[in-house]
């Protein structure tokens, strides 16, 4: 009997020992790695370069082309890893933490930018390559990726916010978008559209501060203050919500499959015509373009509506800076290839055609033959062109500050607040003064 | 001399026991007691760590989240306690009933669902439950003239998709541990009570039950420790670790949140610890109960 008793434990450890592998090798992913040759010889330096987004690489690959030509003697290979988003921004930080297996040249995306900025930043600054283009480029968005003085990011886009109206859905309506300049306007033409068509005009986000930036924005305020410390029961931010809120009892918005536009699920109700509008930087364009066909020749570019006429209409949102290690192969080699790579001239117009983001180098938004060019395929898939827009609200382009708070502050909004609030109908005070609290025992 | 020492007797068990004791040390007891040590301190980023105290313990205690966390497992644990014991039972006994038809069909397609990978599963499932009117169960319950419903939305709604995907995807393997269990009863048992005039309830009672009890006990050990211990299933059901009013997050979902994407691993690490405290109470409480520890005859 105790032999048998033995067996039973050492079946019973070694189980334990495979539920545990067995549940973390499941949940890696190895990415998908390719190497860029671009025309480079035999002596090119190989560096590596991760990333979450498939398109940053195709733009990193024809700015690579044009490096090496021009600069046969310090040619480039380049290492491209794609890898998930959650998936690379972690392995990036324990990378990065341990001083081993960081890739040279990284994408780190704004909402977790801060945490890659505690204590000292593992990361290489890039003043020295920035200063050539600094007047060029809008200073707020090098500023997202900064500390103390330190640029330690190059921004891909400023993401200037803008609405995306469906005007197939507003024709049926009777509605005009151009006549829409304040929030009122909006509901008024969100009743009209759901008394006709049954379908809604918007979106009521939960698991997404867009909208709430966007609405914090036009009143002058933020999510922090100016010391970064977390004012997420603010009075502008009750008001925000009541806003949103009194759309949503009116059925003009509702909450969406995926929680906000920029998901799978949201994709396909967008692309099935059930929601009309989107209030969205302006990167959702590629999303349109890739993931909405059928709504192609259908969708107008807008400024977003205010809440009172003369207030800021947009604000800059989302964001990716691109960084170099503190471990990488040749630093020097790394920053002169980034900054030729996404600060040049070339590089803006090629960040236009190849992802449709709004470039940092405000001049590209000014050249007729880049933005208004009939082949390119954002141009033909929007009724107007985007940089109408852009150059109409150019000066109104405010900024939501990134934070060492940031990343909590989203956390909990957009997990548990904005959730409460849309889907559970509680009271809107309530539920920011407890966000407040959650989020202010979380920074402790 | 070395043949000798290779060859004694008192040594062989020793030689043979030491890839396991070296795999535990390595990957068991060292990590233990590197994040029992962590737990201590504030790990930060490429920098040295720092002795704080009890600090990342009392925060914990003062942390809602946490408590949601530790009452979700909870939660998760009892039910598929309660659903995937029995029933795996059941299904066993009727499949190693001699007159049962088709019972390797099965046999096998109960176990089938245990072969397919968890990130699978999870999507599918999601896609399953997901809130628009196309989604396959909200179709399903549109036949009967119910509202499509937002089940992932919700804490009851989601508990139900959640302990719907353990069910479907552990019934077969707990089912197949019972049925190496009813292989070592022998049929003498069975034909001496129908003789005595046993009803098949009685057998089921009076045998079956009893005498699968080690199964049971073993069954139930891996249970607890898998219930609090899930994470995948929740990240993949809801597509990342961040469901909505954390309905999902269960304990080790907390401690990876903490740990890997808020960079705070002293923190997590006192999360895991606090999860180490808690699967070992409940077990060995349990183990001590059901008579595991009695010295033998």
């Amino acid at each position: 009997m105790k032999r048998k008793w033995l067996v039973m434990m050492l079946v019973l450890t070694m189980t334990t020992l495979l539920f545990g592998c067995g549940s973390k090798s499941s949940s890696s992913s190895k990415g998908e790695s390719s190497v860029l040759d671009a025309g480079a010889g035999e002596n090119a330096t190989e560096l590596s370069y991760w990333t979450f987004v498939e398109l940053h690489g195709q733009h990193f690959e024809k700015m690579l082309e044009k490096w090496n030509a021009a600069n046969p003697d310090r040619q480039i290979k380049l290492n491209v890893t794609v890898m998930p988003y959650d998936d690379m921004h972690n392995k990036l930080s324990i990378a990065v933490q341990t001083g081993v297996g960081a890739p040279d040249i990284a994408d780190i995306e704004l909402g977790k930018f801060p945490d890659f900025l505690k204590g000292t930043p593992q990361l290489v600054p890039l003043n020295d390559v920035i200063d050539p283009y600094r007047d060029t480029i809008v200073k707020s968005r090098i500023d997202l990726y900064s500390k103390d003085g330190q640029n330690y990011g190059i921004p891909t886009h400023v993401g200037a916010s803008v609405a995306f109206y469906n005007t197939e859905i507003l024709k049926e309506a009777g509605v005009d978008y151009k006549s829409i300049v304040t929030w009122e306007d909006f509901k008024q033409a969100g009743i009209k559209v759901h008394e006709k068509t049954g379908k809604y005009m918007g979106t009521a986000d939960t698991s997404a501060t867009w909208q709430v930036s966007q609405l914090l924005a036009q009143q002058g305020t933020d999510l922090t203050d100016d010391n970064g410390n977390p004012i997420v029961n603010s009075e502008a931010m009750v008001k925000a919500l009541k806003l949103l809120k009194d759309l949503q009892d009116n059925d003009v918005i509702a909450t969406i499959a995926g929680g906000q536009p920029d998901t799978e699920e949201a994709y396909g109700e967008f692309n099935s015509g059930n929601y009309a509008t989107a209030f969205m930087p302006l990167w959702q364009m590629s999303r349109y373009t890739n993931y909405m066909a059928d709504l192609s020749g259908k969708i107008a570019i807008a400024p977003i509506p205010v809440m009172e006429k003369g207030m800021p209409r947009s604000v800059g949102g989302g964001g990716t800076g691109t960084v170099v290690t503190k471990t990488a192969k040749d630093v020097q080699l790394a920053k002169d290839f980034l900054a030729f790579a996404k600060l040049s001239l070339d590089a803006n117009k090629e960040i236009w055609n190849t992802l449709g983001f709004d470039p940092v180098n405000m001049d590209v938004w000014d050249m007729k033959d880049v933005t208004h060019n009939p082949e390119n395929k954002f141009v033909k898939y929007f009724i107007n062109n985007p940089f109408d827009v852009l150059n109409e609200i150019k000066n109104e382009i405010k900024l939501i500050k990134s934070t060492p708070a940031s990343p909590t502050i989203n956390n909990v909004l957009c997990t548990v607040t904005l959730n409460e609030i849309f889907e559970d109908g509680k009271d809107i005070k309530k539920a920011l003064d407890d966000a407040q609290a959650q989020i202010e025992q979380e920074l402790k | 001399m070395i043949k000798r020492f290779l060859y004694s007797q008192k040594v062989a068990p020793y030689v043979f026991v030491l890839p396991f004791i070296l795999v535990f040390l390595v990957f068991w007891v060292y990590p233990l007691g590197s994040s029992l040590s962590m737990s201590f301190q504030k790990v930060t980023l490429g920098q040295d760590a720092q002795w704080i105290g009890l600090d990342n313990y009392t925060k914990l205690m003062g942390d809602k989240t946490f408590f949601k966390a530790v009452a979700n497992s909870a939660v998760y644990m009892v039910l598929t306690l309660l659903i995937l014991i029995p029933f795996p039972m059941l299904f066993a006994v009727l499949i190693n009933n001699k007159f049962m038809w088709g019972r390797e069909f099965f046999k096998s397609s109960f176990f089938f669902p245990a072969l397919t990978s968890v990130v699978v599963a999870g999507t599918i499932f999601r896609l399953m439950f997901g809130e628009m009117e196309g989604s396959m169960i909200n179709s399903i319950l549109g036949i009967f003239g119910i509202e499509p419903m937002k089940f992932l939305k919700g804490q009851v709604t989601g508990y139900i998709a959640l302990v719907a995907l353990a069910t479907w995807r552990w019934t077969g393997v707990n089912m197949l541990y019972f049925l190496s269990g009813l292989k070592n009863i022998p049929d003498d048992y069975y034909e001496a009570a129908s003789i005595d005039g046993a009803s098949a309830w009685q057998k089921f009672t009076r045998i079956t039950m009893p005498l699968l009890k080690p199964t049971t006990i073993y069954v139930l050990t891996i249970s607890i420790y898998a219930g609090l211990a899930m994470f995948i299933e929740s990240m993949m059901l809801w597509n990342g670790n961040n469901s909505p009013k954390n309905i999902g997050l269960t304990i080790v979902g907390y401690l990876y949140r903490q740990g890997i994407e808020k960079n705070n691993l002293g923190y997590a690490a006192a999360v895991g610890i606090v999860l180490l405290a808690i699967t070992m109470i409940i077990n060995l409480s349990q183990l001590a109960f059901s008579g595991m520890f009695k010295k033998e005859d």
